[in-house]
């Protein structure tokens, strides 16, 4: 046990966290344990709260309820410069009256720590841009600016590292490149890093753990491929990838199976995997799970039949096509391109089959639209 | 452009066609010469007539002569008049800067009660006319018994100046980006470090301007100086006074020697800050 | 920031206003005192007790309305002609002048550093009798024998619109400046032709620099004196000139708080006025 909190070090637990700002909840009663060492996502929409819950721990805002602990040290209202934590910020903030090696050497030299020129060195190698060490922020390009906001968090070796939504300045390319490399020195440094960001593919390729907001709480968190396999939420289902949400009626048991009624037509699924409360479900399946087969063809695996297809795209690697089911829902398929050509044209009769377990079952009381797209009008936070 | 070979191929446009193109795409061009020539007619005629051999009325053109150059103290009355206003000059520069600075830092970095009325009592001098504030203050060292002088020139021109620091440097706070204060406290910087290191560094060269401004605004100052000087002569005032029976040369020197340091200290000033950011 | 330091802003705040308050807020106080004063019968010159005789405002008023007047138009006058002036300048500046942009910024404000009054008398000796335009348009015959150019309520608007050109051209600039020129590219991509796209996007996104700039020409010429009187006559005579000769000459301070009092009055209601309707709060 620690009495300096600057000293702090375990993981990170946010306790029953609230922040109102009037009227508004930005964060609601939100608690939350990350790991020390692991690389954490917080993943959501704009307005979701999820900058708001970084800035908490940051220290730039307190929490109007509840307590944030690094390891057994109360943190909540702990100045920001009193704590173990350094924050890569969004337009990376680097001080455009100071050289890149000042950049670096601030929070060392605050600290008083003593070989700051050893330090700042090895950092910059660690980016590979020693050779820019005396040059100003604004001669950089925003990937150098990147590195740079990163070595300058990074130099201090906190017991936490922010990153808030760090790539988003940055071109396509760019941002996957720097995914990887964040990750190659995360492992590297072996701190806890804590990303928050909008982008689901980012988050999905740089965390091992993901936490979902929605509206100021944590829709599920878990790893990436838990989320994805086994949404427990429409919101989650929706946000993450794509999902063909269909109403249903659980009929029955078979063993560790449901029996679901889709539309008078029956298909199973595992138990565990439904989150349903009563009888009333939505059964989830991903595009890519389904495979598409002409009449008669004999198929494994649940089946719903009477589809015809209304739209095809093709995009290289796989070809898209929208089924319309005799209910009137259009459901999405991927198909992979294994044998070169698109087998099923617009108009085609077909039937669609896929694997039980990879079905994921809802609440039936959940808004199927949830996730799908954001509201322009919800503000961004700060 | 830069081809030499004329190609009979290509059509050519005809010179008035041409002339006409070229006019309309560089008629603003032409307009802003004209408008910087307007600007610095008078400049131009000050610094010429600094040359001229006038004796005591500088009003017709007599002959060229570096005397007055020379010997810009040669009326002594002129060297008093400007030791003065740079004296006044300096000192309402600086309170009015330290002033005005930190009025800008609470207006600009901080939410209170009563903000908005702290907006309208800085827009208020600067929505006086001058005569107004000259004549209002006279009155009032008049009921105090304070005798015009140097001291309440001084503190007149701070009250004018102060409005020009506050809006000069809260343009320049508002401007700066909060993520970097925050990313100094992130940095393990207190709140005074912050200042120190990132928030003062970031402001300086608004400050640097809202300093030249009210150096300029003081110096220049005629109206509320006449009202609140008594007897003391600054370098405007001289120049209004003497103007009926002709200025001597002398004040046409210091005039274009002041103009051409101003424009020595601006363009240093930009150099500095080209170099810095190179 | 959200730090929950109460006092800090009322600490920085404190010695400025301290200030203001002492040599601006209650000199205007007393000068509204002065302006109900009446002299005291059988006293010196400039010795006045209170009477609050509201009737020295209407005495001065009607004594005074043809200088009101004349401040009123010529300062509007200079407004106009400056704005006009420094609008293409500003824009100019702003959208053609590449990498000189703000060496031309400089020079806009360098003609400041030269005396205004320097100036000033300059531009009286180029038009004045002895300078070398007046006999060279005589010559030309393009202006009669006996015409002159100062000494007119020409030369004083003129000399107004040169001297507050600058204040004018400052703040249009800065707004101009801000502009993307994308979207006026883009009123062009949609079908406005040069005219509209400057009509219907230039000038309403410069508005809070034609607002500022016209105020900080305006409220010192309506109160101005000096360009009057070096460049104009006895009948070309502002406000300013009349508020000046009562202090100084006539010792009239009653008569001449009223006229400060009034003349500040009207500016601040045409300025709240203008205010309104140009819509930009912001300014301030």
């Amino acid at each position: 046990m620690s009495k300096d909190p600057i000293t702090a070090r375990g993981d990170l637990r946010l306790t029953r966290i609230t922040k109102s700002y009037g009227d508004f909840t930005a964060v609601d009663d939100l608690t939350l344990t990350i790991p020390k060492g692991s690389f954490f996502a917080l993943l959501g929409p704009s307005g979701c709260g999820k900058t708001t819950t970084l800035r908490m721990v940051a220290g730039l805002e307190e929490p109007t309820v509840g307590s944030i602990h690094l390891g057994d040290t109360d943190i909540t209202t702990t100045r920001p410069y009193q704590r173990p934590i350094n924050t890569v910020f969004q337009n990376y903030a680097l001080f455009p009256h100071l050289t890149i090696f000042e950049n670096i050497a601030f929070g060392l030299r605050r600290r008083g720590i003593k070989d700051v020129k050893e330090q700042v060195d090895k950092v910059l190698n660690l980016v590979e841009l020693p050779h820019l060490a005396e040059r100003k922020p604004t001669q950089l390009s925003g990937g150098q600016q990147q590195r740079i906001a990163l070595a300058r968090a990074i130099v201090n070796r906190p017991a936490l590292l922010l990153l808030d939504e760090p790539l988003g300045a940055l071109d396509l390319k760019l941002r996957r490149q720097m995914q990887i490399e964040l990750k190659w020195i995360q492992r590297e440094v072996g701190l806890t890093f804590v990303h928050v960001t909008h982008d689901q593919e980012e988050a999905m390729t740089m965390a091992d753990t993901i936490a979902v907001m929605n509206e100021g709480k944590i829709e599920q968190m878990g790893s990436p491929a838990d989320l994805y396999d086994n949404p427990k939420t429409a919101f989650v289902a929706n946000f993450l990838g794509q999902s063909n949400l269909i109403k249903g009626k659980i009929d029955g048991n078979d063993g560790d199976n449901l029996v679901v009624d889709l539309y008078g037509q029956k298909i199973s699924m595992p138990k565990k995997r439904s989150h349903a409360v009563d009888n009333s479900l939505y059964a989830g399946i991903r595009p890519e799970k389904f495979r598409i087969s002409r009449l008669g063809t004999p198929v494994k695996g649940n089946i719903l039949t009477g589809g015809h297809i209304e739209d095809v795209s093709y995009i290289g690697v796989s070809t898209q096509y929208v089924v319309a089911m005799p209910w009137g829902q259009e459901v999405m398929v991927f198909e992979q391109n294994d044998d070169g050509v698109a087998p099923f044209d617009k108009g085609d009769e077909v039937n669609i089959s896929w694997e039980p377990t990879f079905t994921f079952g809802l609440r039936g009381d959940e808004d199927i639209e949830a996730g799908t797209e954001v509201n322009p009008e919800e503000l961004e936070e700060e | 452009m830069s081809q030499k070979i004329k190609d009979a191929s290509i059509p050519t446009i005809p010179f008035k066609a041409r002339f006409s193109r070229w006019f309309g795409r560089n008629l603003l061009r032409i307009y802003m010469l004209f408008g910087f020539t307007y600007l610095f007619i008078p400049v131009a005629y000050t610094f010429v007539f600094s040359f001229n051999d006038s004796g005591k009325s500088n009003l017709i053109w007599k002959g060229f002569t570096l005397n007055n150059w020379q010997n810009p103290c040669g009326a002594p009355e002129v060297c008093n008049a400007l030791g003065n206003s740079i004296k006044i000059g300096l000192l309402a520069t600086i309170f009015s800067t330290i002033l005005g600075t930190m009025i800008a830092f609470a207006i600009g970095r901080y939410k209170f009660k009563g903000r908005s009325s702290s907006n309208l009592l800085i827009f208020l001098p600067m929505a006086t006319p001058e005569i107004v504030l000259g004549a209002s203050l006279l009155s009032l060292f008049l009921v105090f018994k304070i005798n015009p002088g140097f001291w309440p020139t001084v503190i007149a021109h701070v009250v004018f100046c102060i409005s020009f620091v506050v809006v000069t440097v809260k343009a320049r706070i508002a401007s700066l980006d909060p993520r970097l204060e925050q990313a100094a406290m992130d940095l393990y910087a207190n709140e005074l470090e912050t200042f120190r290191k990132v928030t003062l560094p970031l402001v300086a060269p608004g400050i640097a301007g809202a300093a030249l401004l009210a150096f300029s605004l003081s110096f220049d100052d005629f109206i509320i100086t006449n009202f609140n000087s008594g007897t003391l002569i600054t370098f405007p005032k001289f120049v209004y006074v003497s103007a009926a029976r002709g200025i001597p040369a002398q004040a046409n020197v210091i005039g274009s020697a002041m103009f051409f340091l101003a424009l020595a200290i601006v363009i240093a000033g930009q150099l500095v800050k080209r170099k810095k950011t190179r | 920031m959200s730090f929950p330091k109460v006092r800090v802003p009322y600490l920085l705040l404190l010695p400025g206003f301290a200030f203001l308050f002492t040599f601006f807020i209650l000199p205007i106080i007393n000068l509204a005192q002065t302006s109900t004063q009446t002299p005291i019968a059988g006293g010196d010159t400039g010795q006045y007790e209170q009477t609050l005789a509201f009737s020295n405002y209407i005495q001065a008023f009607v004594d005074n309305k043809e200088q009101f007047g004349r401040s009123f138009v010529y300062a509007t006058l200079a407004t106009i002609f400056a704005l006009a002036i420094a609008y293409p300048l500003a824009y100019a500046i702003a959208f053609k002048s590449g990498k000189f942009k703000n060496i031309l910024l400089v020079l806009v404000v360098a003609p400041f550093f030269t005396s205004f009054l320097l100036r000033t008398i300059a531009w009286k000796q180029i038009l004045g009798e002895e300078g070398f335009v007046v006999p060279g348009l005589r010559a030309l015959n393009i202006i009669g024998q006996q015409t002159t150019l100062t000494s007119t309520s020409v030369a004083v608007v003129a000399g107004m619109t040169y001297n507050f050109l600058p204040f004018m051209t400052l703040p249009l600039y800065a707004s101009l400046e801000r502009i993307d020129p994308r979207t006026i590219e883009a009123a062009g991509d949609l079908y406005a032709n040069g005219l509209t796209a400057f009509r219907r996007v230039t000038v309403p996104l410069s508005l809070p620099g034609v607002v500022a700039g016209t105020l900080l020409t305006f409220i010192p010429a309506a109160g101005d004196y000096v360009n009057a009187a070096i460049l104009g006559s006895p009948n070309t005579k502002m406000i300013g000139n009349v508020i000046e000769s009562r202090y100084f000459k006539i010792v009239d301070y009653p008569t001449a708080a009223a006229l400060s009092f009034t003349l500040m009055a009207a500016i601040l209601i045409l300025v709240t006025l203008y205010i309104r309707k140009a819509g930009t709060e912001e300014l301030v």
